[in-house]
């Protein structure tokens, strides 16, 4: 029910302030990622055209960012998602101390990206590091974190993972709170086990978040950033590993742009990790209309 | 995709958070050992990383390079946070982090409440559009529009300015649309109407109704907010420098620069990271409760 009251101009602070630094620079991009620019020179734009687009075609290190980019997404996300599922589940039964559980889960949330890649280099450090020392306990040989190509992807996306499974996990859980609980009750009657209860009521409850979920950590994991540029540090963090095995997009991005100084094609970066993002969402979009359609048609 | 609307919020998010209004799982649905045991072993894996930084940042490197990395917080705490704050600025980082982050949660939540309002309870032409507008544009990444932005900043000569991070944080389709939702669900529309028929103007209407009725939902925003802009990387990784950092830049100086003590390392990110995490083990009921009302719903 809308009363007919001018509005708009209580939405004037929100517009103005989002055009000029949210809209225009996304925007402006486009047309900088046709241009040749420097760093240093930032209002001297080149008008070169499609210059920028071809050279990303024949650059091998694009490709190699954006294959690290896929595999680390797919390394970060799957686990995050399945352990949030579970973690969630576990958080539906009624608990003693509910919210220290919940706070303590959510924790890792609150860290920041760089302070958590740093203790997580730290963990993970070749020779005396927590998690081969560990190893070694259960009669391992270490792992060469660093400048392995999966081990050390496999180490950054369990750094994504520890920071998000948590966040997932209360996302879960409040939308696993609004399942009737008559549900579970018929089938306790049935002599379901919680397994099948699991798999049969909570899982299909709440679908539409676990695809809203996949598709927001998609587009994050598009733009993994920090956690490769400080894993190691230094020049060897910018170019993502001795042999740029965890270079992703943006940080190509950032090298181009910022340790390379070619802003133009930077731009034209940012504009292709654009275009993958629009066609995630596409993906996503389209995989929720099946899957009502499948549903309505049951 | 989702259709995403919040519930209606059960309880006042700064009252302590019962569980009423939520059907109380009566039969089976009690965590048995096995849930609490699962449960205990994802807490201390969530917060071994944190109890690690103590550990860590208050031994010396050589006894964390030992061969059996020291499991017990040392007693080089306050030598290894003082020759921290040598290497990299870190007092004045946390300043200026303190000034940012509050005045980004400030103003994106004064322009969101006023943005919200409109969009919840005023006539505005195009009413959908602009909502969808607002969804849409909290799924694109705004950060790939950062060279532009770049640019503009340069040619506001603000490179280097703790302004240039507060600026674009302003305006938040996220904020905008948490507190749309609220409003939504939190104020009836008769109540508008009553304050119309009393002859209230838009504006007294806004003081004497909206805002008393918004302000819990603002609160947990502006934590929300604070929180992640205290974390925020990756612009201000590109705009500031060593003179004005915030704590993220901070810790990345001392991640990538020519500190080889990881001991030291992690004491400056410890530094750096405290504040936040006990702000919000202090507020984590309420920051808990506020996601989970406001999470994305079936």
């Amino acid at each position: 029910m809308f009363i007919r009251l001018r509005g708009t101009s209580y939405l004037w602070p929100f517009v103005l302030l989002f055009v000029i630094f949210g809209l225009f620079p996304l925007i402006y991009s486009g047309y900088v990622s046709l241009t040749s620019t420097n760093l240093y020179t930032p209002d001297q734009l080149t008008f070169v055209g499609g210059e920028n687009y071809s050279k990303i075609l024949q650059d091998d290190y694009f490709w190699n960012a954006l294959r690290n980019t896929l595999t680390l997404g797919f390394l970060a996300i799957v686990p995050q998602l399945f352990i949030a599922l579970g973690v969630a589940n576990l958080l539906n039964y009624t608990l003693k101390l509910s919210t220290f559980w919940r706070v303590a889960i959510f924790l890792p949330y609150a860290t920041s990206v760089a302070a958590s890649t740093l203790i997580f280099a730290q963990l993970y450090s070749k020779q005396y590091g927590f998690v081969n020392n560990l190893l070694g306990h259960i009669g391992l040989p270490p792992v060469d974190w660093q400048a392995g190509h999966w081990s050390s992807q496999i180490a950054i996306a369990s750094i994504v993972t520890w920071r998000w499974v948590g966040y997932n996990s209360l996302i879960y859980l409040a939308s696993m709170q609004s399942i009737s609980n008559d549900l579970y009750e018929a089938a306790e009657i049935d002599g379901a086990s919680r397994w099948r209860q699991f798999l049969t009521i909570t899982v299909p409850g709440i679908r539409p978040t676990i695809l809203f979920t996949a598709v927001v950590s998609t587009i994050g994991a598009m733009q993994l950033f920090v956690e490769p540029l400080l894993y190691e540090g230094g020049n060897t963090g910018v170019q993502g590993g001795v042999s740029r095995q965890y270079q992703t997009l943006t940080l190509y991005l950032y090298q181009q742009g910022f340790s390379f100084s070619h802003l133009g094609y930077a731009s034209a970066i940012a504009f292709s990790i654009l275009a993958l993002i629009v066609l995630a969402l596409a993906i996503g979009f389209g995989l929720a209309r099946a899957s009502r359609t499948v549903r309505g048609a049951a | 995709m989702t259709v995403t609307h919040l519930q209606r919020p059960s309880t006042v998010a700064g009252t302590p958070a019962k569980p009423t209004g939520r059907p109380r799982r009566t039969t089976g649905r009690h965590g048995g050992p096995m849930v609490y045991t699962l449960l205990t072993i994802t807490v201390v894996l969530s917060l071994f990383p944190l109890y690690w930084i103590f550990v860590a940042a208050s031994r010396t490197n050589a006894e964390l390079n030992s061969t059996t990395p020291p499991l017990f917080p040392g007693a080089r705490l306050f030598g290894n946070i003082q020759a921290a704050t040598e290497q990299a600025a870190i007092g004045r980082a946390l300043v200026i982090s303190l000034v940012v982050s509050l005045a980004v949660a400030l103003g994106a939540v004064v322009t969101s409440t006023l943005a919200g309002f409109a969009l919840s309870h005023l006539h505005i032409r195009g009413q959908r559009l602009w909502m969808a507008g607002i969804v849409a544009t909290m799924m694109v990444p705004l950060q790939l529009g950062v060279i532009p932005l770049f640019i503009v900043m340069a040619r506001l000569d603000l490179v280097g300015n703790p302004i240039a991070v507060i600026l674009p944080y302003l305006a938040s389709a996220f904020c905008v649309f948490f507190m749309r939702q609220y409003l939504v669900t939190a104020m009836p529309g008769e109540l508008l109407e009553a304050g119309r028929v009393d002859g209230a103007s838009t504006r007294r209407i806004f003081w004497s109704i909206v805002f008393p009725i918004a302000r819990p939902g603002m609160a947990v925003l502006a934590m929300l907010t604070f929180m992640t802009s205290w974390n925020e990387f990756f612009w201000p990784i590109v705009v500031l420098n060593g003179d004005n950092p915030t704590t993220q830049v901070a810790i990345s100086q001392l991640g990538q620069g020519y500190v080889h003590d990881q001991s030291v390392i992690l004491a400056g990110t410890l530094l750096c990271t405290v504040p936040v995490i006990v702000v919000f083990a202090a507020l984590g009921r309420q920051i808990v409760g506020g996601i989970l009302q406001g999470a994305v719903k079936s």
